[in-house]
């Protein structure tokens, strides 16, 4: 049977892929370019006996996300570049009590309020970064409209099964254009949900990790009564001083995500198997070197596009094969190289990276990154 | 015979981490005996705090317990809340933490009216870090970042509670332990937003600049100070001066947060 397919924006194809996860809460404050993602919930939750809040603020928003997802339910926030510097504060929050729920950054350009209606992406960083202290994180980039509907399926369940938040690290080009995306049906893709706790309450341990380092968590109301501190916790979930142990269980947590490296990365390498040239790009403009790398292998350069859809934990090992094997590797993004400095970590020197870096609140033109490839040492 | 309030407290968790001669310990005791006069299950109570002395009390009382960040503690109940209608929300908080770092969300808690039983602690300092000045601290009193005496002028929790839409407003202090117990009673029984402000004393970040160590003293003063509210509306301006109204403060019905939400989008 045919696929049904719509005709979507961006920030609505996150909102089918929200729908499809099963995401029934959205709390949230207005902010550009991220909007449409409130307002299409706004009006679809209550259809499927969801609700959406529009909060006083950004932090608040960010809590009662987080709030949601405790009572049971997955949750949903979105915003851009102001909006997640606010959200810090509560997301760190998240990472430190393991509660699962998705973030959506439509990148904007600049720091502060810069320039609020142009694409950036120069929060990569601030997305691994940004809350203090350490924490794993899982971001991923999109750079197609489907990507944004199948990814945001994917960031609920890399964060149910993980249980964490998972950010979805889009930008105001994919958020607002528009192309044919292939709605899904039930069971085409795979729907996590948490591990919830069978056991009798009274045993309960709500930070106890069982085998594959997670452990269930309970909604609250259900009938297993704990305790969720912000504190460096025991598995009781009652706080500790004892700096051992917080070291141990912080870097249990890491390794949630690092042991999993394999099923959490995922890459789309294009004409890598004899590639010169190596093009490292996410999201939007990964579609301009998409393009650039068409237009070289058209006059015969052999150059290939290795496109991360997981930003973070960054493909440490699908870019080391290409370490001592490609002649040049091409960075281009839109900021002043915050991942070419994790692909010079990750290829030593083997080629040195050059990098096309741009932030005047204009997408990557093709030709930029075709003259770089043709222009080359 | 006496309470037995171990029922409600988790077995292992007391001590608390309060002061000496600090009221917060009145003020638990007093909730658990409203909570237990309704006859809830604690299995649909839910207790949210912020960060402060006042924010530590949900980890010793056997529900669903969440200690938030500081000054979240109403944005996460919210949460809580919206997403399930069932739960029985209670959040709590210190001066500071309820009307300096998380006033946007008191406010505006206090205009959507969901049905939230709000605790606001007020001691008249930041104790937990060793008494600086918070927007409840009186004018001219000492705290360690108001070595010459506060400068800054007092919110008033109660009016800014009712000026914001709260529904329920009260207001008691640690000295009414007995009717502390009914004011919660019926701020928990109450359909909307309520507030209860509970005057409490910080002998040690606030009593000991103050000249007041005494933690007798300062229950002596609530004593003192405070005024029934059918009182206080017979007095002069001059016989008001220095006191404060307590009890049952304000009191409406308004449609509440969530039923008005599932009303209007057709969920209900």
């Amino acid at each position: 049977m045919a696929k049904k397919v719509k005709f979507l924006q961006g920030n609505e194809a996150v909102c089918e892929g929200a729908l499809y996860a099963g995401c029934t809460f959205y709390a949230g404050y207005p902010i550009t370019p991220s909007t449409e993602v409130a307002e299409v919930l706004a009006a679809r939750l209550p259809k499927i006996g969801g609700r959406f809040i529009q909060m006083e603020d950004e932090l608040a928003a960010m809590a009662a996300t987080l709030g949601g997802s405790i009572a049971g339910k997955k949750s949903l926030t979105a915003t851009s570049g102001p909006g997640m510097s606010l959200k810090m504060e509560n997301l760190g929050y998240g990472y430190l009590t393991e509660v699962p729920c998705v973030i959506v950054n439509v990148m904007r350009g600049g720091p502060s309020t810069g320039l609020p209606t142009g694409p950036g992406q120069s929060d990569v960083m601030q997305a691994r970064w940004g809350t203090h202290g350490d924490h794993p994180c899982i971001a991923l980039t999109p750079s197609t409209v489907q990507e944004q509907l199948n990814e945001t399926v994917r960031a609920f369940n890399l964060a149910e099964k993980y249980r964490m938040p998972v950010i979805l690290l889009t930008d105001e080009i994919i958020g607002h254009m528009r192309e044919a995306v292939e709605i899904p049906e039930p069971g085409d893709l795979p729907v996590i949900d948490r591990k919830r706790p069978t056991c009798d309450p009274k045993d309960y341990l709500p930070y106890k990790p069982e085998a594959d380092g997670v452990a269930p968590m309970a909604d609250f109301g259900s009938g297993y009564r704990y305790h969720i501190t912000g504190l460096n916790h025991l598995p009781d979930g009652f706080p500790s001083n004892d700096g051992k142990l917080a070291q141990a269980d912080e870097i249990r947590q890491q390794k949630k995500v690092d042991d999993n490296y394999d099923e959490i990365v995922v890459v789309d390498e294009m004409m890598c198997d004899d590639a010169e040239i190596l093009i490292f790009a996410f999201g939007s403009t990964a579609r301009s070197a998409k393009e650039a790398v068409q237009m070289a292998r058209a006059e015969g350069i052999k150059v290939g596009l290795l496109r991360p859809l997981t930003i973070w934990p960054f493909p440490d090992k699908h870019l080391a094969k290409y370490a001592g094997k490609v002649k040049r590797v091409i960075v281009p993004e839109m900021n002043l190289g915050q991942t070419a400095l994790e692909v010079e970590r990750v290829m030593k020197g083997q080629p040195a990276v050059e990098g096309i870096f741009q932030i005047d609140s204009e997408p990557i033109n093709p030709v930029t990154i075709l003259n770089k490839i043709k222009g080359g040492k | 015979m006496a309470y037995d309030y171990s029922k409600y407290l988790r077995a292992g968790k007391i001590p608390h981490i309060w002061c000496p001669g600090c009221g917060y310990g009145i003020i638990m005791k007093s909730m658990i005996r409203a909570i237990d006069g309704l006859g809830w299950d604690k299995n649909e109570v839910v207790m949210t705090s912020g960060i402060g002395c006042a924010s530590r009390l949900p980890g010793y009382i056997d529900a669903n317990t969440l200690h938030t960040t500081h000054g979240r503690s109403l944005a996460f109940a919210t949460g809580v809340k919206v997403a399930n209608p069932k739960l029985k929300v209670i959040a709590m908080g210190g001066d500071g933490d309820m009307t300096a770092i998380g006033g946007n969300h008191f406010i505006h808690a206090c205009r959507r009216n969901i049905d939230i039983t709000c605790f606001v602690f007020n001691n008249y300092i930041y104790g937990m870090t060793g008494g600086q000045y918070s927007p409840t601290t009186p004018k001219g009193s000492r705290a360690t970042t108001a070595p010459y005496g506060n400068s800054d002028n007092q919110f008033d929790i109660a009016q800014l509670a009712m000026g914001a839409g709260a529904t329920f407003v009260a207001r008691t202090t640690t000295y009414h332990a007995v009717p502390m117990e009914k004011l919660m009673k019926q701020a928990l029984e109450h359909k909307g937003f309520s507030v209860v402000e509970i005057i409490a004393g910080c002998p040690t970040g606030y009593g000991r600049k103050n000249k007041l160590a005494s933690p007798a003293g300062m229950i002596e003063w609530q004593k003192d100070h405070s005024v029934a509210i059918a009182q206080w509306e017979k007095m002069s301006d001059e016989e008001k001066a220095g006191k404060f109204p307590i009890g049952v403060l304000h009191e409406v019905n308004k449609p509440e947060y969530v039923e008005a939400y599932d009303a209007n989008v057709g969920l209900s």
